[in-house]
């Protein structure tokens, strides 16, 4: 058990900002912000298995409740697991995360829209259903 | 901690802010990570949009309602959500040189990880076997492409989860395993939220709508 055996008091030594050993107070703390995280991402979880299963609610609400919730789940992951903050070393994350949402927007909305527009205007083919 | 800078109470000057000078070698080599994140993020999204477009393309084939199993992918959901947890408790480990923590954390999201390929294997076995392999119809195609290429992240992040474990028990905490280690945990965070995003869109809408 080596667990707290060489651990150093917070200002006992020289370290660089941002590297100094972690005290019994901040992993309680980190462990109990993972905890959270992981209560929440079950809850919505298990509210998305539910309710795609469910004959409970309006069917056609049922995909829009699916992404709302998938949505909801992947921001408690952000915050909670990589803990992507508001504070001010996170600020180029923030940005960088804005910049990928964009893309994945354009290239996930963007294909189904041409798609459908194209499936819409096609000549109507003698296809054999099958 | 700010706060006290404001009140005055304390009077210590973390380089946090620009404004102090250099930002620590951790935070810019994760944010230099978050960025390939990112771009995998968004090569994710071309197959997710590939598969968004294919997902009624069965050619006369099986949809996702005839082949999904909502039990197996609970299950898998169940192992990636407590290998994220678990794999904080390693990161947190590693940063207050916990050993218990970290090789605790690490072994357990190891398990959990091959627990949820063994299930992905077992149920792309199970498809083909049943003439539903990725040459049946375009749909198949982009369901194995996407959820295949989830899993060849799992399996990557595996192989990486091993070398950290033998990285950290050969040279100890030094500063720059600590800086793999939280590239490490950044990934496999990722792939969790990659995976509720297949979860979603693949399988309930698959099996629901």
């Amino acid at each position: 058990m080596s667990s707290m055996d060489d651990y150093q008091p917070l200002r006992g030594d020289d370290h660089a900002p941002g590297d100094e050993p972690v005290g019994r107070h901040e992993i309680a703390e980190g462990v109990v912000g993972y905890l959270v995280g992981l209560g929440l991402a079950i809850l919505l979880t298990a509210v998305s298995f539910f309710i795609a299963g469910t004959s409970l609610v309006w069917h056609p609400s049922i995909p829009i409740a699916l992404v709302v919730l998938a949505v909801a789940q992947i921001g408690v992951h952000l915050v909670f697991f990589l803990h992507i903050t508001t504070g001010p070393d996170n600020v180029n994350n923030i940005l960088a995360l804005a910049f990928g949402v964009l893309i994945v927007f354009l290239i996930i909305v963007g294909s189904l829209w041409i798609m459908y527009n194209l499936s819409q205007n096609m000549m109507p083919m003698a296809m054999p259903t099958g | 901690m700010s706060e006290a800078a404001i009140l005055g109470g304390e009077a210590e000057a973390p380089a946090e802010t620009s404004a102090d000078g250099p930002a620590p070698k951790r935070i810019v080599v994760a944010y230099g990570f978050w960025i390939f994140l990112l771009s995998d993020i968004i090569m994710f999204s071309a197959f997710f949009a590939t598969y968004a477009v294919l997902s009624g393309e069965t050619a006369g084939g099986p949809s996702g309602r005839d082949l999904f199993d909502l039990h197996n992918v609970a299950i898998e959901t169940a192992c990636l959500l407590l290998s994220s947890f678990t794999c904080g408790l390693a990161a947190i480990g590693a940063r207050a040189h916990n050993g218990l923590m970290y090789y605790g954390g690490m072994a357990a999201t190891c398990v959990l990880g091959l627990g949820f390929l063994a299930i992905e294997i077992r149920e792309f076995v199970g498809l083909v076997a049943q003439g539903a392999g990725p040459t049946r119809s375009a749909f198949l195609s982009a369901f194995f492409t996407l959820v295949g290429c989830h899993g060849v992240h799992v399996t990557l992040g595996i192989l990486w989860l091993l070398t950290m474990i033998a990285q950290v028990f050969a040279k100890g905490y030094r500063a720059d395993i600590l800086r793999r280690v939280l590239c490490f945990a950044l990934f496999w965070h990722t792939l969790d939220i990659i995976w509720v995003a297949i979860f979603t869109v693949v399988y309930l809408f698959g099996a629901g709508a």
